[in-house]
């Protein structure tokens, strides 16, 4: 198990070195930044002199070697518009979009799991066809048209929930949180229910084929003929063995979350990374892409690794070299 | 059957049909048979001819759009294909224990043995997690399982075929059932493991008082294993007799043209006689024996009446042939 971690430890470490040339690569493909830092009247003095505060007069070598040391450390550069450390702006904004994505994810799993299984153990139920033909529409609907409409409907119809922003936030040292107020709160719930429903559908409609698939198996009939009460088979055994695919895709789901968030941050004003990045994409502020680009890919590298570690915490198969 | 007690199983004109787009489909038949307590039943055909749909129809485990239609299943005198599911649920395991085909795929592989031992255990007999601990490694060292104490707490990957066929063994016993319905046990293993696991499951089910019904399609398992034994054809018992009669002297042309499909050891006969034909879909069943258009003994009565089951020395076969003949 030991040898397997290290494996893929390396072979994470070698997906981020590959986006991180990526990353870097953005520096000298669009334009030049020293242009859009500087006065159109700057003299040539003061351009040559930003340009080595960059670091923009070494080798590409050099300078790959020093934005990956940064990056290691936290430090990507100076936002060119902001003029601030890019890793100070990101970990502002992170708490937020964490505490989005989390939610949303909460919301997606208790509603989804329990929705699949019902519908698996009653598949001709007319509530699972409902439940079916309303994931249909879940699936398929643009997650912006939700979010403008559940704000058309709670916000401005009923006036029930805040349509933007993320209320009033409590520091608790460098994290800013908004669990912990009710106006925080009452603005989480949109934008989690928005970034939540795709995947209330998609683990529903997950949980329902996977684990009819399971129902169908030797093993659960061997248990049914046993004469085991209809709890223990399909909660003690079923359940159990439908969880394993489950896992893998709602963490790569827990990834791809924090990369949609943009647009789910774009529709509510949520001041997480999504709108930095919006805001940075439209500035050409490099320093803040990149650093964003890296943020994201080590995010979903440690997602896939917990993954691969839940694995062995289910299924004895994988743990025990027998 | 001679016997005079009550039968610990009674089948009546039992009948097992589909429901589908075109109709009902009749998968089984009207059959009818008995079992005494403690005795081994086989029951042979080919692949469709409702042997295993008959024993998950006994188990109450028949799924939609399955569904008994027609007759009745008696056990212990109580009629059982009428129950609720929770009393089916209560019977199944604790009095009718059930034996799949594939040992790889008929434990959880997330479970320890001993967890699923002692799960069924404590459904259906009321002893304390110590004292079923217990009973389950006696169970599985009574099935021969090497070392039962430390075994016990191993996942079924760390068995091979043939001991976790004796898992599934000891799983299908350890609520004491007076009745067994092994399903194609030995189908799945080894050649040089099956003979091990059926005389185990003989011995166990003869030490624990079972009777068996055993679904295969292997004639030799059959004649090595049963009292008696009960051919289907189409979804009817063609011939059911005396393992030995049926054996030696088959009655019904389809038995016979079975038992001659078997290779024999110096029997000088080089190529083994083969049933021509196949047995007819459940769609376009023929008029009258199902049977007929493979039979090389057929005549008008077999194209035009079914042959009803007729009582011949220690069993019944259900043939125009014998119509003349006194029983």
């Amino acid at each position: 198990m030991i040898a397997f971690i290290l494996r893929r430890l390396i072979q994470s470490v070698l997906v981020m070195l590959a986006v991180a040339l990526i990353a870097f690569s953005m520096f000298s493909f669009i334009g030049d930044p020293v242009n859009s830092m500087l006065p159109e009247n700057a003299s040539t003095e003061e351009r040559q002199a930003l340009r080595e505060q960059l670091g923009l007069d070494q080798p590409v070598t050099v300078q790959f070697t020093r934005f990956v040391t940064g990056a290691v450390q936290g430090e990507f550069g100076i936002s060119y518009r902001n003029k601030r450390p890019v890793s100070e702006m990101i970990a502002e904004r992170l708490p937020a979009t964490l505490e989005l994505v989390l939610a949303a994810a909460v919301f997606a799993l208790l509603l989804g799991v329990p929705m699949g299984i019902y519908a698996a153990l009653h598949p001709r139920g007319i509530l699972s066809n409902l439940l079916n033909v309303i994931s249909l529409i879940g699936i398929s609907v643009p997650t912006f048209v939700t979010g403008i409409l559940l704000i058309l409907v709670f916000s401005v119809w009923l006036n029930w929930l805040p349509s933007f922003g993320r209320g009033e936030t409590v520091q608790i040292g460098w994290w800013s949180t908004g669990f912990l107020t009710v106006s925080g709160l009452k603005s989480l719930v949109l934008p989690a229910v928005m970034l939540g429903l795709f995947q209330v559908t998609l683990i529903m409609r997950l949980v329902r084929a996977e684990m009819m698939e399971v129902l169908r198996s030797d093993f659960v009939r061997f248990a049914r003929a046993r004469g085991l009460t209809n709890r223990a088979v399909n909660f003690g055994h079923a359940l159990g063995n439908t969880l394993m695919p489950v896992i893998t895709i709602v963490g790569l789901q827990l990834g791809s979350m924090i990369a949609f968030a943009i647009i789910t941050e774009t529709v509510f004003q949520w001041p997480g990374m999504g709108l930095l990045f919006i805001q940075a994409v439209s500035f050409a502020d490099i320093p803040v892409m990149s650093a964003y680009l890296v943020l994201v890919a080590l995010v979903f590298v440690a997602i896939n690794m917990i993954v691969d570690l839940l694995y062995f915490a289910i299924d004895p198969r994988l743990s025990v070299q027998a | 059957m001679t016997s005079s007690n009550t039968p610990l199983l009674s089948v009546r004109d039992l009948s097992i049909c589909f429901d589908t787009r075109h109709g009902p489909l009749r998968a089984v038949d009207g059959i009818t048979f008995d079992l005494a307590p403690g005795e081994i039943l086989g029951m042979v055909g080919e692949s469709g001819a409702g042997k295993s749909l008959t024993g998950t129809a006994i188990t109450g485990l028949l799924e939609r759009p399955g569904r008994i239609d027609r007759g009745e299943i008696r056990f212990e005198g109580q009629r059982i294909d009428t129950l609720s599911a929770e009393e089916m649920r209560r019977l199944r395991g604790r009095r009718i224990g059930a034996i799949f085909q594939d040992p790889l795929t008929s434990l959880n592989p997330l479970m320890t043995v001993g967890q699923q031992l002692i799960q069924t255990i404590r459904t259906h007999l009321r002893l304390d997690p110590g004292a079923a601990r217990k009973r389950a490694i006696d169970f599985l060292a009574e099935v021969g399982i090497p070392a039962p104490e430390a075994r016990i707490d191993q996942y079924p990957h760390q068995f091979s075929g043939g001991m976790r066929q004796r898992v599934v063994i000891a799983l299908a016993l350890c609520a004491e059932p007076s009745l067994v319905i092994a399903d194609e046990p030995t189908t799945a293993l080894d050649v040089s493991i099956q003979a091990q696991i059926l005389d185990l499951l003989k011995r166990m089910c003869r030490d624990h008082g079972a009777a068996v019904i055993l679904v295969t399609h292997d004639m030799g398992v059959i004649a090595e294993t049963a009292d008696r034994v009960a051919v289907m054809y189409s979804g009817r018992v063609v011939e059911i007799g005396p393992v030995e009669k049926v054996v030696r002297d088959p009655r019904h042309p389809y038995t016979l043209g079975l038992m001659q499909s078997i290779p024999r050891v110096g029997s000088g006969v080089q190529r083994l006689t083969q049933i021509d034909g196949a047995m007819p879909r459940l769609t376009d069943l023929p008029p009258g024996c199902a049977f007929h258009p493979r039979c090389p003994r057929a005549f008008a009565e077999c194209r035009a009446t079914r042959p009803a089951p007729l009582p011949v020395e220690g069993g019944h076969v259900a043939c125009h042939l014998y119509q003349g003949e006194p029983a």
